[in-house]
């Protein structure tokens, strides 16, 4: 265990926790959009930054990657951690501002949008956050989705755009997404996702169009389970 | 064994020092970048070719950058060290008949004192040379770059025999530490604390790594020093190594510099087959071998853990660095990463010693720096100083002041993390802590000087609009902040600056400091704030007058013709491009402003300066 | 067909050359740009395949790196220096004169294919700014009254 103190608090915690985590479970409520307990962490979208000391040296650090240190002091609240966070949550609202998701955690933190930003209509509600792409690749194992470009041209996809023949339709990029940027429609035995229309399979018990195809062959294939067995949804099972 | 190698070292250096004895006659061409571009190379085929005809045998050789670029191609005639600038392919016969053949020198060919007109012969005439301090640089001119021999002739390798033979690597790592070697790329870290940290590191392998990636805007001294002088970095990355205990090295160059990588590659090669790379190092147990990677057109890359990904074959993200590169850098393995140029500063202290080297520099900042002096300056160039120098020195002294007589505004160092100084600082002694101290930093070495036909304001959004396009996007804070940023200042250069803009600029400046993941977004902001500084007025002219002191953002100016100064000759009516310019011939001509792009066409086709930009 | 054969098997081979694993990934793509000017889309989904590395990853870095292009080039490649130095000594205005003279913007390809304008951030030849390079060539100090010469001599030598 380590023994560190935030905002003026006792906690500790096992060594290795991350900062945020710790902090949280001390009940003191810490922002981020990126940190999904699905994926690794990327630190890219610097909400949960927090200022620490250590000795004489003060510094603002990425709370969801820095480890809880024995005697570290830290200040969730200080001006330079609310200036960075005031800061992020006004770009987002200029970069995004059809996202519900930003505009419900501004306010909730008091922020409003500036209004020497022009507001950007061609980046959808994606903060670039990575979670889909890391989900994709670490868990789903495809990688049918990168970071294409850099700087302001970034964006998330396919590559060219196109559709993707690794994609299995399975949407966990969908269920990472924080704001909801990722389209995915279902009518029927269709799915459509990333530009690319997969065919349904329907459970043989109920009958209930529950995966894409192209997911359950991936599944099989990947664990050895032969498609027959997997063609019965996780309710009937 | 050992000292076999260290003899082995000295006899071949010995017997080829003879070759280039004091009175040995040859003849040296600036083959740098510059000098090349100002025809270097014809310049010494056809030395070649008249010293054939003539039947002379003396040898030509193409050396590295000499650093007075404005002045190549520069020859110089050894053993007396004749110091020809500006030469021409048409100037070779007359040097080989006269200077070589019979020692006589050729006046016009020499450089003129620009104040007392006086013929200066030799380099360390000149005031460009005179207060420069050139003991990584200097080299440069004495070896043709692609010939091992060559460098061992300057004493080459003979630090990594000494080092091989009577060192153990701890006393490697205290002499470095002695002598206070700091990181040449830019944060100025210290080279011993790194090496003794990856020494001390559980984990293998463990890599060296030279950064090559030279992406500073208006700074290639490190472009110099692989493509002139190779060996002394390789040399160097080979001590290191044995200090740290590395057998594998990467050196990570520039997409820009093809030369530099072929110098390298065949500098890297030559020293396998001489042993001195590789298996069993001069005979000794020890083995080190290096790769050479190229980058491929990224700023960031110049950043570790982004430099780490482009070797390791991914898009050059940095990643958050709470876990230092020392413990885990390429492949999460212990890394020392340091610039060329400190590479290259490693064999001279191992030679000369850590107590000569550290009795050069200020308290914090040991030994000498090369800098590349460019932009509105007359010697434009690369020098190698004392760290301490002052800004004045440099930039009058050496640099020769400002062309044309016009007044000096601002010094850019550092690249996009630096800042502009302004001519009230131009006393402060250079090196790391200064330079910081006063809102900018030392880089790796870029010195743009402005005058005052250059916005504050245009370069504040000129570093912006660098950094926007070279932010990898990867954070909030970088890839948004900055862009808002430039948009912020592009309206203040188009005249559509509003009240509060600076303000707003330097809050958004604080918050991308502190908030980005890597350095490059954490001084990202330098260029801004210290230009809003020291040039405040200049952004208030922009934003409340509309008016562009500098003559520079196209939205806020507009040209005209000086009527007493126009001979009406018609130059500018030919080459404008939206035919805004009419007049009679003889007679003085005038722009329609309603047409003119304010391209500068004119401008440059008027002999007799009359178009006024106001 | 044949020649997105002869892509992949010249792509093949690049990666063979490159040890065939992923941390030859920027040189197999320098030399896929070499090989053809550009990088071929066929190129980028064989060295994935023969790299076995995800093509999303490949293309992630064939985007993020500006010396790649994911477009044929022009033959003659012009690179105007955007570095600081040749900023203060009027970059700006050079760009300006060769998106008129060419009638293309930066990373763009004249119709007949004859030239593609790009931006470099600092070629490293400061001394000499301001800097153009055209395919290996450096122009040094160059003037709107030199544009036009080198642009003349190039389509005079294409001629």
């Amino acid at each position: 265990m380590v023994n560190f103190t935030v905002d003026g608090k006792n906690i500790s915690a096992p060594k290795g926790t991350m900062l945020l985590e710790a902090i949280r479970s001390a009940g003191i409520s810490i922002p981020t959009l990126c940190a999904h307990e699905a994926v690794s962490r990327s630190g890219a979208c610097r909400l949960c930054v927090v200022e620490i000391k250590k000795g004489n040296r003060t510094r603002i650090v990425t709370s969801c990657l820095y480890a809880a240190e024995e005697g570290l002091i830290v200040n969730t609240k200080s001006d330079r951690v609310l200036n960075v966070r005031r800061l992020v949550m006004e770009l987002l609202l200029a970069r995004c501002p059809g996202s519900d998701v930003i505009q419900k955690m501004a306010k909730e933190m008091g922020i409003e949008p500036q209004t020497r930003f022009t507001v950007d209509t061609d980046k959808g509600k994606c903060i670039l956050c990575r979670s889909c792409v890391r989900v994709c690749e670490e868990i789903v194992g495809v990688s049918a989705i990168g970071l294409f470009s850099r700087g302001p041209h970034k964006t998330v996809g396919t590559p060219y755009n196109e559709k993707s023949d690794v994609c299995i339709g399975c949407g966990a990029c969908v269920y990472v997404c924080p704001t909801g940027h990722i389209e995915m429609t279902s009518t029927g035995d269709k799915r459509k996702i990333w530009g690319r229309t997969f065919k349904m399979q329907a459970c043989t018990k109920c009958g209930k169009f529950f995966a894409p195809v192209d997911q359950l062959k991936f599944i099989s294939k990947k664990t050895g389970a032969s498609l027959n067995e997997l063609t019965v949804c996780t309710e009937c099972r | 064994m050992k000292e076999n190698s260290d003899v082995q070292v000295h006899q071949v250096a010995n017997e080829l020092r003879l070759n280039y004895g004091p009175n040995k006659k040859f003849i040296t061409v600036c083959a740098g970048t510059g000098c090349r571009a100002y025809g270097s190379l014809k310049v010494k085929e056809a030395l070649e070719a008249e010293l054939k005809k003539q039947n002379m045998n003396v040898e030509v050789l193409a050396t590295g950058c000499l650093g007075f670029c404005e002045k190549g191609p520069m020859v110089v005639i050894h053993p007396d060290k004749y110091f020809y600038q500006s030469v021409k392919v048409e100037d070779v016969p007359e040097i080989v008949s006269k200077t070589v053949a019979k020692g006589e020198v050729i006046s016009r060919l020499f450089y003129r004192h620009p104040e007392t007109q006086k013929t200066l012969f030799r380099e360390e005439d000149l005031p460009f040379y005179k207060k420069q301090l050139r003991v990584v640089f200097g080299k440069n001119g004495m070896i043709d770059p692609t010939r091992i021999d060559d460098y061992l002739t300057i004493e080459g390798y003979q630090a990594l025999a000494k080092v091989l033979s009577e060192m153990t690597p701890e006393q490697v790592i205290n002499e470095v530490k002695k002598a206070g070697l700091r990181g040449r790329g830019g944060g100025g870290f210290h080279a011993a604390v790194k090496w003794e940290g990856v020494r001390k590191a559980h984990g293998e392998p463990k890599y060296v790594i030279a950064n090559g990636d030279e992406g500073d805007p208006g700074a290639y001294m490190d472009r110099s020093l692989m493509e002139g002088n190779p060996h002394s970095i390789i040399e160097g990355m080979i001590i290191g190594a044995y200090a740290v205990g590395s057998h594998e090295g990467y050196i990570y160059v520039r997409n820009e510099y093809p030369l530099a990588v072929t110098h390298l590659t065949m500098a890297i090669e030559a020293a396998r087959e001489k042993g001195l790379l590789g298996k069993n190092i001069l005979g000794t147990d020890f083995s080190f071998d290096i790769k050479i990677n190229k980058g491929a057109g990224a700023f960031v890359c110049g950043e570790s853990s982004a430099l780490f990904a482009s070797i390791e074959g991914r898009a050059g993200e940095p990643r958050a660095k709470y876990v230092h590169a020392v413990e885990k850098g390429l492949y999460d393995k212990p890394t020392v990463l340091n610039n060329v140029e400190t590479w290259a500063n490693v064999p001279l202290i191992i030679n000369k010693g850590a107590d000569w080297y550290a009795s050069i520099g200020t308290e914090g900042s040991k030994g000498t720096k090369i800098f590349s002096l460019v932009g509105k300056i007359n010697n434009t160039g690369l020098i190698e100083v004392p760290m301490g120098t002052t800004l004045y020195e440099i930039i009058y002294d050496m640099g020769g002041g400002i062309p044309k007589g016009r007044k000096f505004k601002a010094v850019q160092t550092g690249g996009p993390s630096g800042g502009c100084i302004p001519e009230s600082l131009l006393d402060i002694p250079v090196d790391f802590d200064k330079l910081y101290e006063v809102g900018s930093m030392m880089g790796s070495g870029g010195m743009i000087v402005m005058d005052d036909t250059s916005c504050m304001v245009d370069v504040a959004r000129y570093f912006t609009t660098f950094l926007q396009e070279e932010s990898c996007g990867k954070c909030v804070p970088c890839r948004e902040g900055v862009r808002r940023m430039k948009e912020i200042l592009d309206d203040i250069c188009a005249g559509k600056g509003r009240e509060g803009d600076v303000e707003l600029l330097e809050k958004i400046a604080t918050g991308v400091a502190d908030g980005s993941l890597c350095a490059l977004g954490g001084s990202a902001p330098n260029p801004v704030l210290s230009t809003i500084k020291y040039f405040r007025d200049e952004y208030e002219a922009h934003i409340k007058e509309h008016r562009c002191p500098a003559g520079v953002c196209k939205a806020l100016i507009t040209y005209s013709i000086d009527a007493e100064k126009c001979t009406g000759c018609g130059a500018c009516i030919k080459v404008c491009p939206t035919q805004a310019i009419s007049g009679e011939k003889k007679k003085a001509h005038t722009i329609d402003n309603n047409k003119c792009t304010r391209c500068g066409a004119c401008i440059e086709s008027c002999k007799f300066e009359s178009i006024i930009v106001k | 067909m044949t020649k997105a054969m002869s892509i992949a098997a010249k792509t093949k081979q690049i990666v063979k050359k490159h040890g065939g694993d992923k941390s030859g990934m920027i040189a197999v793509l320098q030399d896929i740009q070499e090989a053809f000017n550009y990088l071929p889309k066929e190129a980028l989904k064989t060295a994935a395949k023969a790299m076995n590395v995800p093509f999303s990853r490949v293309y992630e870095a064939a985007t993020f790196y500006t010396a790649f292009s994911l477009k044929p080039r022009g033959k003659n490649v012009v690179k105007i220096c955007m570095g600081t130095a040749c900023h203060v000594r009027g970059a700006a205005v050079l760009q300006d004169k060769f998106e008129r003279t060419l009638g293309i913007k930066p990373g763009e390809t004249t119709k007949d294919k004859k030239f593609s304008l790009e931006t470099v951030n600092c070629v490293g030849a400061c001394a000499l700014g301001p800097v153009v390079v055209i395919n290996a060539d450096y122009h040094g100090q160059v003037t709107m009254k030199k544009i036009d010469k080198i642009i003349d001599n190039i389509n005079k030598e294409g001629a």
